[in-house]
């Protein structure tokens, strides 16, 4: 079974040197952590805000705020689950601030058992992705991550795109490991079933659907 | 085993985090059951081409403006003390 790849780069042990080295007040170690991990803030945070402008915002803030508590990083959690936490939770707050008629929050309730029963069961073209151009594919992509609960794309995003472990997962939005698996789980029934839409074998002669 | 058990053991599956027994008896309803197949081929594609498309990737010219502003107020943050994030 094909595990999923990690998209950090470079040995975490150089993580903490860089961290301890940024406490003592020295800035390029700061903005050398900013460096390795800004990408994947801003993917989070696009993801779960699904605005760019917004997700540039994040990433300030989430680096801004890690900054100024670092001398409360206690070094027992990875640097970079600890950023996660922080930039989840500043996502989180901007689609509150713009949806305010919504509960934006990661316990959402969990439907019943049966709810995550796929109700499309049709197979998929072979490589379905390469129907479609490379800004077809993101627009579809991003369209149907967007349908999801924040809470679900957030645990799907961290987990599947991030690679993440469910403990990792768990730790930066502060849920059980149960919570994150049965999250993580409906996220991916979800998209996949909406993913069908796009991607499901067609009958010959209908190109349109 | 029932199709709602597999589902509830496809996320393990995926991972790659269950016990050689229940793994044996997962195989053995994809074997011949051809929805469940599906629902597991499709969820693991699902995973692969959101992992693999580069979505909202950081654009070079706007990740070197977003970090000089970072390091700026990071100092600005120096300047004035521990209480000002």
């Amino acid at each position: 079974m094909e595990t999923i790849q990690n998209k950090l780069e470079g040995p975490v042990t150089d993580e903490l040197a860089l961290v301890r080295a940024a406490k003592q007040g020295d800035d390029s170690a700061f903005e050398e952590l900013v460096r390795r991990y800004d990408r994947n803030v801003f993917r989070i945070a696009q993801h779960i805000t699904q605005n760019r402008e917004d997700a540039e915002d994040v990433v300030q803030e989430a680096f801004l705020k890690a900054y100024g508590n670092l001398q409360k990083f206690q070094e027992q959690s990875k640097f970079y689950t600890w950023l996660v936490r922080i930039a989840v939770n500043e996502a989180l707050m901007k689609l509150r601030r713009k949806k305010p008629e919504r509960t934006v929050s990661l316990d959402e309730d969990i439907k019943t058992e049966d709810d995550s029963l796929p109700r499309e069961i049709a197979d998929w073209s072979p490589n379905p992705e390469q129907q479609y151009t490379q800004a077809e594919l993101r627009e579809i992509l991003s369209k149907t991550i967007q349908g999801l609960p924040p809470g679900f794309r957030t645990v799907f995003v961290l987990r599947d795109v991030e690679g993440l472990s469910t403990e990792e997962t768990a730790a930066a939005l502060e849920l059980s490991v149960p919570a994150v698996k049965s999250r993580l789980l409906r996220a991916r029934l979800q998209l996949r079933e909406r993913l069908g839409r796009y991607f499901q074998k067609r009958e010959s002669g209908d190109g349109n659907q | 085993m029932k199709c709602s058990e597999f589902l509830h053991e496809l996320t393990n599956y995926l991972d790659g985090v269950i016990d050689e027994h229940t793994k044996v008896e997962l195989e053995n309803h994809l074997s011949w059951c051809h929805n469940c197949y599906v629902v597991c081929d499709t969820t693991k594609k699902t995973i692969e081409i959101y992992r693999d498309s580069q979505l909202y990737e950081l654009p070079e010219d706007l990740r070197t403006r977003l970090r000089s502003a970072i390091m700026t107020k990071c100092q600005q943050h120096r300047k004035r003390g521990p209480e000002s994030v």
